[in-house]
């Protein structure tokens, strides 16, 4: 089979000493990134990316991916021991987590977090596995008709199926992309929206200011107004006795850790979903199918496995589309987007054909990140538990630092810098009024995309609008796209239905 | 808090009407009777799309049945200020008196001044943050930071590394 060949050869780039030693960083990082409560994927691979100019750019690209999985481990880590989630991906690990440590089975919770969080991962990769190189191989045919379709539909997931007010939602589509239209006009070449001539915004609005400034300003001001008290740390030890015991535990979990895998995986690549409501719904599911519902919520381990095995199954997921295609599938694979770009290695299928190795690299180099992940994960509870001890505060003004110096490197320009900060304060203030970010930060990514694609179809088929639903797949898409817009209206129609027709009975 | 959800929706519509009013210096309708859509139709025809929906969501706060989406934990907010205020100085300081002056001066306060913790955590923090970051990114990276008239003071570490 061909691809076991590549995956093989993956594996020699993967397994390269740079390249070992850039996942054990990276997984490390990530763990930590994850295990500190207002900290999650995003925010660490929005303040990480500037520092990974120091790797060749593939290295950089595992390094980021590998942060990405370390953090879907480390969320667990103080919804167990703290009682909130490190990551908003760990909410539904709160569920049962910290019951499980109240009554002094933390270090057995940590241990289902950490395997669940391995089950889910490794599943999910060889999924990963079997539908990339087909997925591309589908995109291939993909014109620009079929690219402005396919993230036409991207963001119609977040009106219909995200769970965000839906006026709010597209507000924050259309000032993505208006602010992904500034700079110069690709096709005229003419400046626009540069307010009055600033030089600074000649070369456009930055991904990556956008990122830093929401994800990591926005962030730490979010945390500071909702965090007034330090929370209590739940000690928690871990001996080979409690692995072994966890670890038999585990096994007789399969039933909720696998609804975890598939669910997660599948919800993962739908940009608008992820992995906080894919382990929601993982949670839900194993708690309904389960045998004994009512001892969710008091310290089941299988409420545990569920949302861990679905928040690692949907990272993965989220990649999928990112790579094959292009659309990521949630914000943190939209950094991951923006970074690949911005080193020339712009995703999609084209890639798997001229970069197979950076690919299929890629791909196992997430074998291998589950694997350290896990063993990091259990090896370093110790420490996790004394970094958790550590005052926010200090935390706070290092993220802060970073995202000063890391805001000025890649453009050198202060003019990056104060938008930073702007943005921050603006993400703060609209994250506050539940405008949400993640759509915000996918149009500016996808926004340059999206116009091209538009403009380039109507200029090949001279100005024919219907160019778009005449190819059969665009105009799939661009069904799909309309009937998840549609969605919301529907069920509100619905709903207004019911209430007229409930007075006659 | 409805007053603060009324300034954020008014706050957006007044950005979108200000990218639309400097979107027109581009031809914003069609281009010709075959070349698509002009270079200003796109973010005019966007924000024009963004100042109806922020106008909605600020008549919306109007209705009867409207629930404020959020509150600001007032004891907090100062903290916010503070963390901002220092942040606007901080990069506001950087091009004049350098990162490497700035930066400790931020964490300095931040840690000491504003957090309240000790000294030797304080001081460690301060002091060896800066020389991470020289290290880093001017050795490593070759990614000069701004200096402004500390610039002199660094002629002997350039001589000794690059």
């Amino acid at each position: 089979m061909e691809m076991f060949s590549l995956l093989a050869d993956g594996f020699a780039t993967s397994l390269s000493p740079l390249n070992i030693m850039i996942v054990l960083i990276g997984v490390t990082v990530g763990l930590f990134i994850g295990a500190m409560p207002g900290l999650g994927s995003v925010n660490g691979v929005a303040i990480v990316l500037p520092l990974t100019f120091i790797v060749p750019p593939s290295s950089a690209i595992i390094l980021l991916a590998a942060i990405y999985y370390g953090a879907m481990y480390g969320g667990a880590i103080s919804s167990i021991l703290l009682g909130i989630p490190g990551a908003s991906t760990a909410v539904a690990t709160t569920f049962d987590g910290r019951p499980m440590a109240q009554q002094g089975k933390a270090g057995l919770a940590l241990i289902a977090a950490a395997v669940a969080s391995f089950v889910g991962g490794t599943i999910s990769v060889v999924l990963f596995t079997l539908f990339a190189a087909p997925l591309a191989d589908l995109a291939l045919a993909f014109g620009p008709a079929e690219e402005f379709a396919l993230v036409l539909m991207a963001f119609t997931t977040f009106v219909g199926l995200g769970g965000d007010d839906k006026l709010k939602t597209v507000i924050m589509i259309c000032l993505g992309l208006v602010l992904s239209t500034v700079g110069l006009d690709l096709i005229s070449g003419q400046p626009r929206l540069i307010f009055g001539d600033m030089p600074g915004f000649y070369s456009g609005v930055s991904f990556l200011v956008l990122a830093i400034g929401v994800y990591g300003i926005g962030e730490v001001l979010y945390t500071i107004e909702t965090s007034k008290t330090a929370p209590t740390v739940t000690a928690a030890k871990i001996t080979w006795k409690e692995l072994g015991y966890g670890i038999r535990e585990m096994n007789k979990l399969w039933r909720s850790m696998s609804i975890g895998s598939f669910l997660g995986f599948f919800v993962g690549m739908l940009p608008a979903a992820g992995a906080t409501p894919a382990s929601l719904m993982a949670y839900g599911i194993a708690r309904q199918t389960s045998k004994r519902p009512d001892s969710f919520g008091k310290g089941n381990i299988e409420g545990v496995a569920a949302p861990e095995t679905a928040n690692n199954a949907a990272s993965t997921g989220s990649l999928l589309p990112m790579l094959t295609l292009g659309i990521p599938g949630s914000p943190t694979t939209a950094l991951l987007l923006g970074g690949m770009v911005m080193w020339g290695l712009v995703p999609g299928p084209m890639l798997f054909i001229e970069q197979p190795d950076f690919v299929w690299g890629l791909i196992s180099s997430l074998y291998t990140a589950n694997f350290a992940a896990v063993l990091i994960n259990i090896a370093l509870i110790p420490l996790f538990v004394w970094a958790l001890r550590m005052p926010f505060t200090v935390l706070c003004s290092i993220v802060i630092v970073l995202c000063i110096v890391g805001g000025f490197a890649p453009s050198q320009k202060m003019h990056d810098v104060w938008m930073i900060a702007g943005f921050g304060v603006a993400g703060y203030l609209l994250r506050k009024a539940d405008y949400p970010l993640a759509p915000l930060v996918l149009a500016l990514v996808l926004g340059p995309l999206m116009e091209k694609s538009f403009r380039q179809t109507l200029i090949a088929e001279q100005g024919n609008v219907l160019a778009f639903i005449e190819r059969p797949l665009s105009g799939t898409f661009i069904a799909i796209a309309l009937l998840f817009f549609a969605l919301p209206l529907i069920k509100m129609l619905r709903k207004n239905g019911r209430r007229a027709v409930a007075p006659a009975e | 808090m409805l007053v603060a959800d009324r300034m954020i929706a008014g706050a957006l519509m007044v950005l979108s009407a200000y990218f639309m009013w400097h979107a027109v210096e581009l031809p914003i309708g069609w281009n010709g009777r075959t070349g698509g859509p002009g270079g200003g139709s796109f973010p005019f025809w966007l924000s024009a799309v963004m100042l109806v929906c922020s106008g909605l969501a600020l008549l919306r706060s109007f209705a009867a049945d409207a629930k404020a989406s959020f509150f600001f934990d007032m004891s907090m907010l100062r903290s916010v200020l503070a963390i901002i205020a220092s942040l606007v100085v901080t990069i506001a300081l950087i091009p004049i008196v350098g990162a490497y002056i700035a930066l400790p001066l931020f964490l300095f306060w931040y840690l000491r001044i504003y957090g309240g913790h000790g000294w030797v955590l304080t001081l460690s923090i301060t002091l060896l943050t800066p020389v991470v970051i020289f290290f880093f990114f001017e050795v490593t990276l070759r990614i000069l930071l701004p200096k402004g008239v500390t610039e002199p003071l660094f002629f002997p570490l350039y001589a000794m590394f690059f």
